[in-house]
């Protein structure tokens, strides 16, 4: 399946839910996460299923003003 | 303050500090860190971005140097030019955040000067507010828009002194001086300062704290710069309070003028 990862396009295998792929990024918790531009949270990372062609961002807290 | 508590309340919650400081800018964690005990703030700024996914575990992340059990956490939208990003962009942090409603709105209108784009802060201040975000919000410094931010629901406005990381200092102090006579909710000036004077100005000019990065960040010694800040923040406020003499065109003898043994 095709995605795009923080503007990165990406093959992804053996990946069916968002829960399932952060597992295999090893993100820890510290991170927020939206499909297609909509939030998805941390409750629905388990059940929500990637598709084809999703637009995925992944971001953390960074040093700003 | 003579005993009594002279705290900061934002959305119900109660600070002893109006020095608000943000996180950019420093040479590393360990700095970000130590510059923030000695500012003594107690609420922080973050700007949310991309995480690096080829990041090995155990990279440090601000989180670990900026505890959100010990800080409230302030999630900006710093490098948002449109209403649509800065709203997906407080919606993360709110995710991040574990359900945290505060969020600083800023939305720009342009690279050069960082000014606000009203109209869009506006709009995405009205979206914001509708989702229960408790939105403090960036603006320019006019009267006019400060009330109608509050009118819209925010629980702060924020207007800044000079351009972000200008270090210009009060460029307008009679308009922040308005905007503060006119507020029922917290006014915070936010960008501009350059040194302790200048925050020492915004409290005397009755502002109810004072956020700033750039003015510590940029130092040659943050944590003194910090240090500093404190102290001003603090001075500033008292002086408010306390309530300064009149300005006089001439002098005013401090020592009595009777009694006195020569002619």
């Amino acid at each position: 399946m095709q995605v795009v990862i923080n503007g990165k396009p990406s093959s992804l295998e053996h990946v069916r839910t968002l829960a399932e792929l952060v597992a295999q990024l090893r993100l820890d918790g510290r991170i927020a996460v939206e499909i297609n531009a909509e939030i998805v949270p941390r409750s629905r990372f388990a059940s929500q299923l990637l598709h084809e062609g999703d637009v995925i961002e992944v971001v953390q807290a960074v040093g700003g003003g | 303050m003579s005993g009594k508590t002279d705290d900061l309340v934002i959305d119900g919650k109660a600070y002893q500090s109006r020095l608000l400081v943000g996180t950019g800018k420093y040479r590393d964690m360990e700095q970000t860190r130590a510059a923030i005990e000695a500012s003594g703030a107690q609420i922080v700024t973050v700007a949310l971005r991309r995480m690096n996914l080829g990041q090995k575990a155990g990279e440090p992340n601000l989180l670990d140097y900026i505890s959100p059990q010990r800080f409230t956490l302030l999630p900006n939208t710093a490098g948002c030019y449109d209403v649509d990003s800065a709203v997906r962009t407080c919606r993360l942090g709110r995710e991040l955040l574990a359900g945290a409603a505060l969020v600083k709105l800023e939305v720009l209108g342009d690279e050069k000067t960082l000014f606000p784009d009203v109209p869009a802060t506006l709009k995405a201040a009205e979206i914001l507010v509708a989702e229960g975000f408790k939105v403090m919000v960036y603006t320019n410094d006019d009267p006019i828009m400060a009330r109608r931010f509050e009118q819209m629901g925010c629980v702060a406005v924020m207007p800044l002194a000079a351009p972000i990381g200008s270090g210009l200092g009060i460029r307008n102090p009679y308009n922040i001086r308005t905007i503060v006579e006119n507020a029922g909710v917290p006014i915070l000036v936010d960008a501009g300062v350059g040194t302790a004077s200048d925050a020492a100005i915004a409290m005397e000019l009755g502002c109810d704290g004072v956020l700033m990065n750039t003015a510590i960040a940029e130092a040659r010694n943050p944590v003194l710069m910090a240090s500093a800040m404190r102290k001003a923040i603090e001075a500033g406020r008292e002086a408010f309070l306390a309530g300064r003499m009149p300005r006089r065109a001439y002098a005013s003898a401090s020592s009595p003028l009777d009694g006195t043994f020569f002619n």
